[in-house]
């Protein structure tokens, strides 16, 4: 897309809704909360304090103290790096992955393609969070496995984008014209085919991003993603869930930052989708 | 359609095989020994060298790789999904008994789903760009986008906990009653929200597709109501591509169930393959995934079967 294009697309969309800039402003804010959480948390997150173990949000905790007494917001600040590193490091990997099987295989087509889309089928018929679950399961608790469970859940749909990218972009006329040239495969593949499939990777990856930290978020949840004490999201709701009777805070907050980060994301990827579609 | 019928079922065949396949591999994703998985956590660590043997003997872990995986086809296919290490018990066995409870509240949530998602997608297609459709894509977007754990908790804390209007947890077998209504309620619309978010945007897309179309716009200068327009003929056309989702998000809904049966503890396979997860009881994780991912490319095929016959181009094309 060309740079006047993209910022003239960029400036209506952002200026149509309101909503697209809160998301984008969010998403930036998070971004910098998480580069700048041990400057801006007040405590260091896993400080215990068994003095004042699950009291509510004060002058002193803003968002309250959990069931060892660490402070909620310090541990969700930190949350906030952890949850962007997971979800960054796993979109990428899964892209890196993905895109790279999708465009081979849509450039060279023959056996090498039926036989990817046979396997990428097969990984597309496990629905959901099951394969992160059978893959964080195996490999065992930790960010690493979550990481390549949420990557290996991403892989098919970015290897399919890039695909079908590359089954319409190589039978255009200036890739027949690179060939005439006497441009190699790998020039063609990276500068024409990749080129022109960026718009949508990058919409998907947008998009994948948000599901990306709620996936890590659930595994944490349920046991098999980053192991307590850990300052993570949904290891702080499943510690959290037996107390939330009397102290409904250590649920809310690190529930609530999951939602408003999904949410920031999904508002975001659909705006850049509508920008995609308009200059399309 | 019966060729076309044919062709999907056959179609279907290698898909199963492969999912087959890499649950039988995901053994080997781990580091170290697969037998390392097969211990009972309370002989971690002081596993012995005999215990270790026995284990290698009972699973065919000392046979080679390919006679493993020939020995486990047999199995799946005689439906032997080995036993859970906690208890001993058949996984088959204990999925089945469990599947009945998975499938009422998958299904409870998606016809909650639909009864919301569909008119409030029609909705705000028919009153595009104004404050109706800007409330419902809101209203889908948050539905997409909340973690249905956290809901489920929240939901709990309010209604259960708090107000004391319905039980926290568990299941009493009969929607039918009262009671077992009311043990449905909360999980059905935890596991529901993000369907109605789905199928609200879908039929918003399909409905705006529909309606730009030349017929719509003939029906119009005849002069037809516009209720006889959008019910008759635009929400019709619309609804192939709803009725496919619908059915994608059956198979969608029974893997989100796992994470609701988990916040409920409500006693399907989810649950199972939870508390198969907590424990290391990795047979029982591998026959769960086994068993819904299956049952996802099932529910796939039928659904590739019922769009043939509500859109008979598919047949021919």
């Amino acid at each position: 897309m060309e740079d006047r294009t993209f910022w003239r697309l960029a400036k209506r969309e952002f200026q149509r809704n309101i909503l697209n800039v809160l998301a984008l402003v969010t998403v930036l804010a998070l971004v910098l909360i998480g580069i700048l959480a041990p400057q801006l948390a007040p405590y260091e997150p896993n400080a215990a304090n068994f003095q004042r173990i699950l009291e509510p949000p004060s002058s002193d905790h803003w968002m309250g103290t959990d069931e060892v007494g660490r402070d909620v917001f310090s541990r969700i600040l930190y949350g906030t790096r952890l949850s962007f590193t997971i979800g960054v490091l796993a979109v990428a990997l899964g892209a890196l992955v993905g895109v790279s099987i999708g465009l081979l295989s849509g450039y060279y087509g023959g056996t090498l393609d039926a036989v990817t889309m046979r396997i990428i089928d097969v990984l597309m018929s496990f629905p959901g969070i099951l394969l992160a679950m059978l893959i964080a399961t195996a490999l065992g608790a930790g960010i690493v496995p979550v990481i390549l469970a949420v990557a290996i859940y991403s892989v098919p749909t970015f290897a399919r984008l890039a695909r079908s990218s590359a089954l319409s972009v190589k039978e255009r006329e200036f890739v027949e014209a690179a060939l005439a040239a006497g441009a190699g495969d790998t020039r063609i593949i990276l500068k024409h085919v990749f080129v022109n499939s960026f718009g949508p990777i990058v919409v998907y990856a947008t998009l994948l991003l948000g599901g990306a930290i709620l996936t890590a978020a659930a595994l944490s949840f349920l046991g098999v993603g980053v192991p307590p004490p850990t300052a993570e999201w949904g290891a702080m709701i499943s510690t959290g869930r037996s107390h939330m009777r009397f102290a409904p805070h250590v649920v809310l907050f690190p529930g609530l930052a999951i939602f408003i980060t999904v949410l920031a994301f999904n508002v975001l990827g659909d705006t850049l989708r509508d920008m995609l579609d308009s200059k399309v | 359609m019966l060729v076309y019928t044919a062709k999907r079922l056959l179609a279907g065949i290698p898909v199963i095989l492969g999912v087959v396949t890499l649950v039988f591999l995901s053994m080997y994703f781990a580091p170290g020994d697969p037998v390392e998985l097969l211990i009972p956590a309370d002989s971690m660590g002081s596993a012995g060298e005999e215990l270790v043997q026995q284990l290698r003997v009972k699973y065919g872990l000392d046979q080679p790789l390919h006679v493993q995986y020939f020995t486990y086809l047999q199995r799946v296919i005689s439906f032997d999904l080995g036993e859970s290490i906690r208890s001993g018990t058949s996984v088959a066995g204990e999925l089945l008994q469990r599947y009945p409870a998975t499938v009422e509240l998958a299904v409870a949530s998606l016809i909650l789903g639909t009864i919301i998602g569909i008119p409030l997608g029609i909705v705000s297609a028919v009153n595009r760009n104004r404050l109706l459709d800007k409330a419902s894509v809101g209203v889908s977007l948050l539905g997409i986008s909340i973690p249905n754990f956290w809901l489920g908790l929240l939901l709990m804390l309010l209604f259960s906990l708090r107000l004391g209007w319905l039980p926290p947890s568990g299941r009493v077998a009969g929607f039918w009653t009262l009671e077992g209504l009311q043990h449905l309620i909360m999980p059905m619309v935890t596991l529901a929200i993000g369907t109605t978010g789905i199928l609200t945007r879908l039929t918003r897309s399909a409905m705006l597709d529909v309606l730009g179309e030349d017929y719509i716009r003939t029906a119009r200068a005849k002069g037809l109501r516009e209720q006889t327009v959008i019910y008759r003929h635009a929400f019709r056309n619309a609804l192939i591509p709803v009725v496919t989702v619908l059915g994608l998000q059956f198979g969608a809904l029974l893997a989100g169930a796992v994470i609701t049966e988990s916040v409920f503890a409500w006693p399907g396979i989810g649950r199972y393959m939870i508390l198969g997860i907590q424990g290391r009881d990795f047979p029982v994780v591998q026959g769960g995934v086994l068993f819904i991912s299956v049952s996802f490319v099932l529910v796939n095929l039928l659904v590739d079967l019922f769009y043939a016959l509500i859109d008979p181009r598919i047949v021919y094309s």
